[in-house]
């Protein structure tokens, strides 16, 4: 037997986490019809059903005034799924109430998940479970997502629930609005509304829904708008009422609440109006040392153990093609990738950190003032942190931004952001080019600031003559401070690193391939590999070259920016494979301090990689994707340019 | 409609640790609407915890903190308590 379940919260509330849970890989992210929101369906087997869930978007309530609002809404009320189950964070039941209720007058068969119930237990507050159950009609299941406590009884209560219907129980809104809704509901049954339920829809009318009247245009509209007219401000009264009802119901079933006052004496620190951007910076400062120095002997473990296996390979190999294919290509290129795992595993866990203790939504906040001044929004603060782990997750940040306009400029900025695939370019050339490791460090750090200004100027240069105007409006509830989970954290870095790994062992694997083909191909012509001016490589280098040579750049950087359009670490892979043994000693040879910093410069704007152009598409349309990869391509050659010149200039080579 | 009274201001104007109840929203449907789902509503209870000058404002409203940024704290109106 087949069900349909949806899956349904406030932002913030662990509703993936209960999704993981349940579904685990048999995941499917697609999108919805016609809109940008991701959709995530996920299949199931409990107790001999097969479910399909949905996960619908994290919403505070079932208006018609946000994309993700009315998708959820559309989804309950017309694809009419089996059980809606409707995640609630127990620490917080009175504003979470405000979407059980609005979800209960759909009709839709719910099934509450009171979820963070360790919090509850461990600060000893009181939930009556039983009343909460008899009050409401539904069942509700304490569940802790992130240990998966709870969730065998949630999946026995969703398939008892899917055989039989709820008990349907109603709260009062009111003597003056119960009468008008009974009316109402007379008149649309006398006229056969039969798609929507009768006092839903009533409810739905009294309140001016927009979308719903639209939708019943040409079917007695004005008889019942004339009906529901007798009640002023419908919309806030049906508001306020819903709380009061939902108060009543707290009062009931809550014996003991979540205190905030540690919380609130953390905030007066962390958003303080004179030290919470000196935190802030901090704090990212500290996120970054922690990620290159914490990571530093991990990789040099990993480039002795490739080297060491690459001399084996070439000394006890017979076939001098496979030997070469074997050390240049395989574990040369791969393992020049492999090296960075370390730090892009300590950056991921860094960002990882900062979220789960609630610290990321302060951020928000402490530079919203300064954000906003730059033609940005205090969230897109957190949408460009993430960005220096990965641009993808950066830009999907970017969707907490309701108006359109801030979100589409902080998405078109974002592939400024550094991200840990341009780290092991930086690295290996800033090592190799200057001598001093505290200067190679300043290098490698110039970067990530030399991107920030420059989103700077491009969000204040979109602001100015694309989107103008507007006023970002910024809303957004902090959750309470938490002391930061290291095993959540592991797994999140797990999560959102493998990535690269499967990257590496995959598509980079794939490339390096094609560059060892390349540079070591005419066989007999180069020697083997030795002798690469005369490699297929050098001729496509050659090729490209004179769009390269104001720079002073070799045609290998030239072939390796190439490759680079697919993923920025394939750069470096390509580096391994065009230099055969070590790929630091022929960077010595390729760049001189200026041109290699130039062409650092170069990798971090030139253009973002497939992947994330990719999502940009998906995000924010073709038109503002394709301006992103104009914009970045002509920005890459004027900072490059700039840089030679002004260095030309002080007499430095 | 909103009734002047000496007492009331615009949550912006509130200083931290002060407290007060909203009379209403001054704004576009889309705005009390977002407001609603987050708790706001008229007759409701809020405790201002952080108040930068001009930066965002955080409360709490119904035992939850939310974040909201000035100009939209200049919209909502409030009796002082």
């Amino acid at each position: 037997m087949k069900a349909k379940v949806a899956f349904i919260g406030n932002p913030n509330v662990g509703k993936t986490e209960l999704f993981n849970r349940f579904t685990g890989q048999r995941q499917h992210v697609g999108n919805w019809p016609g809109v940008t929101v991701e959709k995530k369906v996920g299949r199931c087997v409990c107790y001999g059903m097969e479910l399909e869930i949905v996960d619908l978007p994290g919403t505070y309530s079932l208006t018609a005034y946000s994309i993700d609002e009315l998708i959820a809404r559309n989804f309950i009320i017309e694809e009419k799924p089996d059980v809606v189950v409707d995640i609630i964070d127990s620490t917080n039941l009175e504003r979470n109430l405000y979407l059980t209720l609005s979800l209960l007058e759909t009709g839709a068969n719910v099934v509450i998940a009171l979820n963070m119930w360790d919090i509850v237990r461990s600060k000893k507050i009181k939930i009556d479970v039983k009343k909460l159950e008899e009050l409401l009609g539904v069942p509700v299941v304490p569940t802790v997502a992130i240990t998966g406590e709870g969730v065998e009884r949630l999946k026995e209560e969703i398939v008892k629930a899917i055989k039989g219907k709820r008990r349907k129980v109603e709260w009062s809104y009111g003597r003056d609005v119960e009468a008008v809704i009974k009316k109402l509901q007379e008149v649309i049954k006398k006229e056969n509304l039969r798609e929507y339920p009768s006092r839903w829809l009533a409810i739905k009318i009294i309140e001016g829904d927009e979308e719903i009247l639209k939708k019943i245009e040409d079917r007695c509209k004005d008889k019942l708008l004339e009906i529901a007219s007798q009640i002023k401000d419908g919309e806030t009264l049906m508001a306020e009422r819903r709380y009061r009802a939902i108060e009543k119901i707290v009062e009931e079933v809550l014996k003991k609440e979540e205190e905030w006052s540690f919380s609130d004496m953390l905030d007066h620190v962390f958003l303080h109006p004179v030290f919470g951007i000196p935190i802030f910076l901090a704090l990212m400062y500290a996120a970054f040392q922690f990620t290159f120095s914490f990571s530093a002997p991990f990789s040099d473990m990993i480039s002795m153990f490739f080297s060491w296996l690459g001399e084996l390979v070439k000394n006890s190999m017979g076939n001098e093609i496979l030997a070469s294919f074997l050390s240049d290509a395989v574990l040369a290129g791969v393992g020049s990738v492999l090296v960075f795992v370390p730090p892009i595993f300590s950056l991921f866990f860094a960002l990882s950190l900062l979220e789960n203790s609630g610290y990321l939504a302060r951020a928000a906040f402490v530079m919203d003032r300064i954000m906003h001044r730059l033609g940005l929004h205090g969230k897109s603060i957190i949408s460009m942190i993430m960005g220096f782990g990965c641009n993808i997750p950066g830009i999907l940040a970017a969707r907490t931004i309701e108006n359109e306009k801030d979100r589409i400029i902080t998405v078109m900025i974002n592939p400024l952001m550094s991200c840990s695939a341009r780290l092991p370019v930086y690295i290996l050339i800033a090592s190799v080019i200057f001598k001093s490791s505290a200067i190679a460090g300043a290098a490698v750090f110039s970067m990530y600031l030399l991107g920030i200004i420059l989103a700077i100027i491009m969000a204040l240069m979109l602001r100015k003559f694309l989107f103008k105007g507007e006023a970002p409006a910024f809303l957004l509830e902090l959750p309470r401070y938490m002391f930061p989970k290291i095993g959540s954290a592991i797994r999140d870095m797990w999560e959102k690193g493998k990535w690269f790994i499967i990257k590496a062992g995959t598509f980079i694997f794939f490339v390096v391939i094609i560059v060892w083909f390349l540079s070591s191909f005419p066989w007999n012509a180069t020697q083997g590999g030795v002798n690469i001016e005369n490699s297929y490589a050098a001729m496509f280098g050659h090729f490209i070259e004179p769009a390269l040579k104001p720079f002073g750049w070799q045609w290998q950087a030239g072939v390796a920016l190439f490759f680079g359009f697919l993923a920025k670490e394939a750069i470096v892979g390509t580096f391994g494979a065009l230099a055969g043994e070590s790929a630091r000693n022929a960077v010595a040879t390729w760049f001189t301090p200026l041109t290699g910093f130039a062409y650092m410069a170069f990798v971090l704007i030139y253009f973002p990689c497939v992947a994330t152009v990719a999502v940009m598409v998906r995000e924010i349309g073709k038109k503002y994707t394709l301006l992103t990869i104009a914009y970045t391509v002509s920005l890459a050659f004027v900072v490059a340019g700039f840089i030679e010149l002004i260095g030309y200039l002080m007499g430095i080579s | 409609m909103i009734k002047m009274e000496n007492n009331i201001i615009p949550l912006a104007f509130m200083a931290s640790g002060e407290r007060g109840e909203i009379v209403g929203i001054r704004g576009g449907q889309r705005m009390a609407k977002r407001l609603y789902g987050m708790g706001l509503t008229p007759n409701s209870l809020v405790e201002v915890i952080v108040s930068n000058p001009a930066g965002p404002i955080l409360i709490n409203i119904r035992g939850s903190r939310v974040a909201i940024g000035r100009g939209m704290a200049m919209k909502i109106l409030v009796r002082r308590l």
